[in-house]
């Protein structure tokens, strides 16, 4: 068995709102093994962002993170204090983030920012820091590295800049890269660069990688496993081939069905949508998050709260009381042309 | 940087001739200074006596642009009651009102910045609310009355600072206290919301991600791009105390520059009213200008402008 990065246990990540506690993360549970890519999914508010930021600890003050464990490379990250953290964070695990225009302080150079990440976790001289940084520029494929590095942010792009984020990710060759929708923020021709590169360089420095997205095209990609989540829960996990070639819960299927396929989705038909609104997640609910939206959902999925099945494949689970069953029925609407 | 530097000197330069401009035809705006001079029931003749001494008979623009001449030598011209000349008397007064608006917008500062950026840190805390209530007397309180107070526990009760006078340091120490704690709220509050701004930024959730340590986090990347708009207002500030310390000139018995303005305006001194206000403008100009330049240094995106 590969060498286990990652394992987080039952999170939770709980907001107080004015309305009471908003449950933002409701026991998820996932791990990334070394040279794996794990893509987490789900739509906006889902709680994929909290989830990698909460293994980060980097949280909004106000947020309450909980976990039965956390573990970074065998290390448990629930018991550790801030300080020791902090000396995890960016050597051991490093995070890319969604906004690269504004993720790079503008009053310094890219390069002392490349810099610092390395300075502050290893006994190096700046001329080795800056030797590192510049050859993580040419790596992440920015041209003139040596000029580039002591350029301000603001003069770079946004492609650029998430570029320089990716090397400062690498800085310190840390085990695990978390990187929440790097491309979201960029022109469409350069997210598959971005993409294409984010892969790349995890094969070749064998990091663990948490990519999360909501575009199950890049999915499909790059993925080892995949995490679906829906409303703060995982509703699905599993190897990337047994998700997409046998989804086994409505939501997964529905997502799928959004995904337009270049021959087989008729040109100027409207693009698949799931009907319906996410339920809020403030206070207590009952049964599954996903009933409301749902077209198979029958009285007992509303009654009960609902647990991760094994399904079909090794390592499959989901959280449907009627997955066995839905292959059968009929197709849902979602994957019609809706109006 | 340079080619920003030469921009803004220009603008200064520009915006100080301006400030010349209009200051010396104001006071032409005020009344004809021949008569203000003669006095009241001062006979015809008299009058145009001193029109001719003085040159008010010229055409204005001419009468400005000797005056501008004669300033940009330093010769504002001889005071109308003090019958020495202008220049004298201002750069007599001038090194105590700098002196005092320097201790008083240091004292600002110092005062301010470290409580708006500890109330940034932990908002809503107790230092948090302490640093309100400090904002909030401080606006409330007249100066006056502050400095009347300080005057009674320091200077009468406790005697431990001389009350009137510019002699020695300690007697600019209940004055620029007193000057400075009126502008601390604001900068107070410029700070916190600032700091406040900053930590809530991304680039700031990225260099936590780096995992640096709170104070780098703080002192590097925060307060950097947290302090520009201090920077600005300590600039401004600075030159409203300079030209606006006049009631804690008089309460302290300071013969500064506001103190000066103040005796010129009752006695209709038009040259030493003109040079002061030539000056406070040029300092004012400068001032701004050193601001721009520190804010250039620190937000490489501003030296483009």
């Amino acid at each position: 068995m590969s060498e286990r990065i990652l394992t987080v246990d039952n999170l939770r990540v709980d907001l107080p709102v004015p309305a009471g506690t908003l449950h933002a993360v409701q026991g998820v549970s996932f791990h990334v093994d070394r040279g794996e890519t794990v893509c987490i999914v789900g739509e906006s508010g889902c709680g994929k962002t909290l989830t990698a930021l909460a293994v980060m600890d980097l949280l909004p003050a106000r947020a309450r993170r909980t976990a039965q464990r956390l573990e970074l490379a065998g290390r448990d990250m629930l018991s550790i204090g801030e300080r020791a953290m902090a000396d995890i964070r960016g050597a051991r695990a490093a995070m890319i983030f969604q906004e690269p225009m504004t993720s790079l302080n503008p009053a310094y150079t890219i390069g002392n920012q490349l810099e610092e990440a390395l300075l502050r976790h290893s006994r190096v001289s700046r001329r080795q820091a800056r030797a590192r940084a510049v050859y993580l520029l040419e790596r992440v494929g920015i041209t003139a590295a040596a000029s580039r590095f002591k350029q301000y942010p603001h003069q770079l792009s946004g492609g650029l800049r998430q570029r320089v984020m990716i090397a400062m990710a690498l800085m310190c060759g840390p085990s695990l890269i978390l990187a929440d929708e790097p491309t979201t923020a960029l022109d469409v021709t350069i997210q598959a660069q971005i993409l294409h590169l984010l892969a790349e360089l995890q094969r070749e420095f064998a990091t663990g990688l948490v990519l999360i997205t909501h575009d199950l095209g890049v999915v499909a990609r790059i993925a080892t496993r995949v995490v679906v989540m829906y409303a703060g829960e995982v509703v699905e996990t599993g190897t990337a081939a047994a998700i997409f070639s046998r989804p086994a819960h409505p939501y997964t299927r529905g997502l799928i069905a959004c995904i337009p396929v270049p021959g087989r989705t008729r040109r100027g038909a409207a693009l698949g949508t799931i009907p319906g609104m996410v339920p809020s997640l403030v206070g207590k609910s009952i049964g599954c998050h996903f009933a409301s939206r749902c077209d198979y959902a029958i009285d007992a999925c509303r009654s009960a709260d609902v647990t991760l099945e094994a399904a079909r494949d090794a390592g499959h689970l989901v959280r449907c009381i009627r997955h066995a069953e839905l292959p059968a029925l009929a197709p849902t609407r979602v994957a019609e042309a809706a109006p | 940087m340079l080619a920003f530097t030469v921009k803004r000197l220009g603008v200064a330069l520009l915006v100080a001739l301006t400030v010349s401009l209009i200051t010396f035809s104001m006071i032409y705006v005020s009344g004809d200074p021949a008569i203000a001079i003669a006095g009241e029931g001062a006979r015809a003749s008299d009058i145009e006596a001193i029109r001719k001494f003085y040159g008010f008979d010229r055409p204005i623009i001419v009468q400005y642009v000797d005056w501008l001449a004669g300033a940009l030598r330093g010769d504002f011209g001889r005071s109308f009651t003090l019958r020495q000349p202008v220049a004298d008397i201002i750069f007599a007064r001038l090194p105590v009102t700098i002196l005092l608006g320097a201790a008083a917008i240091g004292f600002a500062l110092v005062l301010a910045i470290p409580l708006g950026v500890l109330a940034a840190v932990r908002p809503n805390s107790m230092l948090d609310r302490f640093a309100l209530t400090v904002a909030v007397v401080g606006q409330a309180m007249p100066t006056f009355w502050f400095a009347l107070t300080l005057i009674l526990w320091l200077g009468v009760t406790w005697r431990l600072l001389p009350i009137t006078g510019s002699d020695t340091w300690q007697h600019f120490v209940m004055p620029a206290i007193a000057l400075g704690y009126f502008v601390t709220p604001a900068v107070m509050r410029l700070t916190r919301a600032g700091v406040l701004e900053v930590l809530a930024s991304d680039y700031i959730r990225t260099a936590r991600a780096k995992g640096l340590r709170p104070p780098t986090v703080l002192f590097k990347h925060a307060l950097r791009n947290a302090i520009i708009p201090v920077v600005s207002l300590a600039a401004v500030q600075f030159g409203f105390m300079l030209g606006g310390s006049i009631v804690i000139e008089t309460i302290f018995q300071i013969n500064g520059l506001g103190y000066l303005a103040w005796e010129s305006i009752q006695r209709k001194d038009l040259p030493t009213m003109q040079a002061i206000v030539l000056v406070l403008a040029v300092i004012y100009v400068l001032l701004t200008l050193l601001a721009d330049l520190l804010n250039a240094f620190l937000d490489p995106r501003l030296r483009a402008a």
